[in-house]
């Protein structure tokens, strides 16, 4: 009897994220929906508090950050829907790769089209809330790692509720309160980097957590879609 | 001695309080065609969803398979936003890397040519099953399970998934698959009744 011929691990990944990245190309809506969701709250801010900079300022880390949670749990609730629907989630069990690792890719896109994006478009936003253009560094390194946690955070969620109907609410229940040390540390940082402080122990929460976040996460999102599929 | 491809020994199905299926008991040999059959609901999709361990939290009983399966359920996997040829290339079941020609040749041999390139949400639903089953023409698992795979298929593409079943059990893979009507298999062909095996 001849083995199983074995797939290679990175060949298949490689094809699964463009598969997600075309996906995402044919229906921009998904894309562009977070980040034009992000772009008019920062837009009614100003009109909402006045347009004094000083005072823009200071709300602008906690602004920029709750926002850009607020879009995270958009795009997690749409995370493995259609999957489950037509059937692409179970042959994703169904591969010869651990689940753990067959989830990956499309993290891995959602994350290329949402967190990146959004992390390199955000000193723009910054500097609309009146945030100095010198912090901007920080303000982008604390977004691209903090969009990565929570996506990884949200999808163990999503993957958790996806079998649910109108899981939406759930969803939002179960990591928000996962999301409140992400907002923590990600705000501290941008914080302190306009007070002329020291971001670095912030942002190396961050980079602990996202650490953290790849090695566990993808086992955790790996089970609930198990048990999404059992229903 | 073969080894079997896939042995199940008393396993039984339960569906919340309700036992679906009890003490099935089968055996798939290289070589093997296996039709589960029997009325709708009694569990048939259950039963092929087990064997394929996409459902074990209410399965009970031994189950050893080998680790090359193909599985198709009712819901098709393809995505109507990419082509045909797209949808082959990048499917998640990942079971074959097929090259570009090697798509086409199985596209043909499902009568899908000049279908490759066109957007598959503007397919019928006939043809989107012909794409699903052009796997059958890709894939290196050696057992399949398909969950009601003559669906929505012509008279002709009935045919031509009865000869590739019988390719692929004379080639020493087996397959197992839920159908209502009756295939035209000749000799190879053991119908499995899931009657005798219902729940309390």
């Amino acid at each position: 009897m001849t083995e199983a011929r074995d797939i290679d691990i990175l060949h298949y990944c490689r094809s699964q994220t463009a598969r997600h990245l075309m996906l995402m190309v044919r229906s921009p809506s998904e894309v562009v929906n977070p980040l034009l969701f992000f772009l008019l709250v920062i837009l009614l801010f100003p009109l909402g508090l006045g347009p004094d900079p000083e005072q823009l300022s200071v709300l602008a880390p906690g602004i920029l950050w709750v926002v850009a949670l607020l879009s995270n749990l958009m795009i997690c609730m749409r995370l493995f829907v259609d999957d489950l629907e037509d059937g692409s989630l179970e042959q994703l069990a169904m591969a010869r790769v651990p689940l753990s690792v067959a989830v990956l890719p499309q993290l891995l896109a959602s994350w290329l089209a949402s967190g990146l994006l959004l992390s390199l478009v955000s000193p723009i936003f910054g500097l609309m809330l009146g945030l100095p253009l010198d912090v901007a560094p920080v303000l982008v390194a604390s977004l691209l790692m903090g969009t990565a946690i929570m996506l990884l955070l949200g999808a163990v969620g999503a993957a958790l509720t996806v079998g649910v109907q109108r899981g939406g609410i759930l969803l939002a229940l179960l990591i928000l309160p996962l999301y409140v040390p992400i907002l923590i540390a990600g705000t501290r940082a941008l914080n302190e980097a306009l007070q002329g402080g020291d971001p670095t122990v912030a942002l190396a929460l961050l980079g602990a957590g996202v650490t953290g976040g790849l090695l566990l996460a993808p086992l955790a999102i790996a089970a609930g879609v198990r048990v999404s599929l059992e229903l | 001695m073969t080894t079997a491809l896939l042995e199940a020994r008393d396993l039984s199905i339960h569906k919340g309080l309700r036992q679906l299926l009890k003490d099935v008991t089968l055996r798939v040999e290289p070589g093997d065609l296996w039709q589960l059959a029997g009325g709708n609901g009694i569990g048939k999709t259950s039963l092929l969803r087990s064997f394929a361990r996409l459902a074990s939290i209410e399965v009970y009983g031994d189950l050893s398979r080998c680790d090359d399966v193909l599985y198709i359920g009712h819901a098709a996997a393809l995505k109507g936003a990419m082509t045909p040829r797209q949808n082959l290339k990048y499917h998640p079941s990942g079971l074959c890397t097929p090259t570009d020609t090697e798509i086409d040749e199985a596209l043909a041999a499902v009568g899908l040519t000049g279908y490759e390139n066109a957007l598959t949400a503007r397919l019928s639903a006939g043809q989107k099953r012909r794409v699903t089953l052009a796997r059958l023409f890709l894939t290196s698992g050696r057992l399949w399970l398909l969950d009601e795979p003559f669906t929505a298929l012509d008279v002709a593409g009935v045919a031509v998934l009865e000869q590739r079943f019988a390719a692929h059990a004379q080639a020493g893979g087996a397959v197992v698959f839920t159908s209502h009507q009756s295939a035209d298999l000749g000799g190879l062909l053991s119908v499995f009744d899931l009657e005798q095996f219902r729940g309390d």
